[in-house]
């Protein structure tokens, strides 16, 4: 019941903001290329569908693969933090470095570099450098909290560095390492729109490149259908790390257990 | 016949703490001993000492032969939280590389020996603390240790729990003829667990003494029992 309640609720909610929506655009005649109503923009969804569809897909790619290449490199290095103080100490302030400067900034420099010809690989690019940070921290963090008295028992067995890492380290930073991926997968998401704008029109055929596109042409009904696809995009991110973090720690981690009394 | 000496064992943190100052004693082979003492005189830096774990700055750790198998238990069951018991009892062998079957029916042997026979897929999160203990004990037993060097594993239990862990512990080093190396700062557990009670000073930690308890069975209401609770406590009250 009061689960039902909890869905129904926010859903009540939503619908009566549109209602009120629509009926402020008509009763005050905003124009539509200053706000369209909400049936102005489900019908340029409608209207648009196949193309948006694309645009979807092509955004949705280039955030996949940023996050990919940002979850290998992320959890690569921090292995290799993990296992060597040295290389931790050299590489640790770059990462730092590429983490404090807004990589908007150096965006127009990896078009260039990578090229135009390879665009969706320059999208991917700048998308793994925003997701990239927040994995290889979390998983630094999380293979460091290792139970010593563990690390200590394996040595004792005669366990070998690799031992240690694949039955203790890596099992103690999965629950880092999952929160990270449910931050990292929004982030390349922002990282791939970003990307997008800065390409610019004529290469990038995502849906940032068709918000951009659809604001230049004033078809503000058509740009927020685009915005609608990036929110739900984002939302199905989210909720699809949100099912892998429950489906791995169901059976033993405080965060995925309901109290028992 | 002895299985291991400590020959002035010295040990000195990095921070300067002396933690230890020439520990001398030895074990024989099927022993029971106990080091008690009060918390901070290095009964568990003794123990880490002689499973190798740290290296003592001066002195020596003599074994009689090759250094056997090792069982070590702490304080916190220090299980793996993501394993079920099994995998957790398991862990020794898997370290090993031992075939799975054979490391499943060893794991499950020594778990049935703790009396967890039907646990062997709970999750630790699911057992009880004496439970927990039990895994973690069943664990240093799966390898087949020839010692097993505990530190202070039934502190955090309550006294029906340590009690009847006592007793299992006792029963399972006697069947298997396993020498132990118990740290407690419970005259009662040492008294009623071991064959010979080593009492340590504060800080830095020496024998300051040493009592043999009568051999054969306990019985915690009878008076030699009492007594040799007697001779412990008044032992310790002398080195403090």
């Amino acid at each position: 019941m009061t689960r039902l309640f909890n869905i129904l609720l926010p859903l009540v909610l939503g619908l009566v903001f549109l209602a009120i929506w629509d009926g402020v655009v008509s009763a005050r005649h905003i124009p539509p290329y200053v706000l369209p109503a909400p049936s102005a923009i489900a019908h340029a969804l409608a209207n648009n569908f196949p193309s948006l569809m694309a645009s979807l897909l092509s955004t949705l790619i280039v955030t996949l693969e940023g996050f990919i290449a940002a979850w290998i490199a992320g959890v690569g290095l921090a292995i290799a933090f993990s296992q060597s103080r040295m290389v931790e100490r050299a590489l640790y302030p770059y990462a730092v470095v590429l983490q404090v400067t807004p990589v908007v900034a150096i965006a127009p420099l990896i078009l260039i570099w990578v090229g135009f010809d390879h665009i969706n690989a320059a999208l991917a690019l700048i998308a793994a450098l925003v997701a990239f940070f927040p994995i290889l921290s979390n998983t630094t963090q999380g293979l460091k909290s290792a139970d010593f008295n563990l690390v200590d028992l394996m040595r004792l067995y005669g366990a070998s560095r690799w031992q240690i890492l694949r039955r203790l380290r890596l099992p103690t930073a999965l629950p880092h390492l999952l929160g990270a991926m449910k931050i990292a997968g929004g982030l390349s998401l922002i990282g791939a729109v970003v990307a997008e704008f800065v390409a610019g029109s004529g290469t990038a055929t995502g849906l940032a490149w068709r918000i951009v596109e659809a604001g230049n042409r004033l078809e503000i009904a058509t740009l927020f259908a685009a915005l609608l696809l990036l929110g739900l995009l984002g939302i199905a991110i989210f909720a699809a790390f949100s099912l892998l973090e429950w489906a791995l720690l169901r059976r033993w981690h405080e965060s995925a257990l309901r109290q028992q009394l | 016949m002895t299985l291991l000496t400590l020959n002035n064992v010295g040990k000195r943190f990095d921070n300067g703490t002396e933690a230890l100052a020439a520990l001398n004693f030895s074990v024989a082979e099927g022993e029971f001993i106990s080091l008690l003492g009060p918390s901070g005189c290095g009964k568990s830096t003794a123990l880490r000492l002689i499973a190798g774990l740290i290296a003592p700055d001066s002195g020596d750790i003599a074994w009689a032969g090759a250094r056997p198998e090792l069982g070590f238990v702490f304080q916190e069951p220090t299980l793996m939280p993501w394993a079920d018991a099994q995998t957790n009892a398991r862990l020794p062998l898997d370290l090993k590389n031992l075939p799975r079957t054979d490391a499943d029916v060893r794991a499950q042997a020594a778990l049935a020996r703790m009396g967890l026979k039907d646990f062997t897929g709970a999750f630790p999160r699911e057992l009880s603390g004496g439970m927990k203990m039990r895994v973690s004990i069943a664990r240093a037993l799966a390898a087949g240790p020839r010692i097993l060097l505990m530190d202070e594993p039934f502190a955090a239990l309550d006294e029906p729990t340590r009690e009847a862990l006592n007793d299992d512990l006792l029963r399972l080093a006697r069947e298997d003829r396993i020498t132990v190396i118990f740290v407690t700062h419970s005259v009662m557990e040492a008294s009623y667990l071991s064959d010979r009670v080593l009492v340590m000073s504060p800080r830095p930690g020496r024998i300051k003494s040493e009592i043999t308890l009568p051999p054969g069975p306990r019985d915690r209401l009878s008076i030699s029992f009492s007594e040799g609770l007697r001779r412990v406590t008044s032992a310790l009250q002398e080195a403090a």
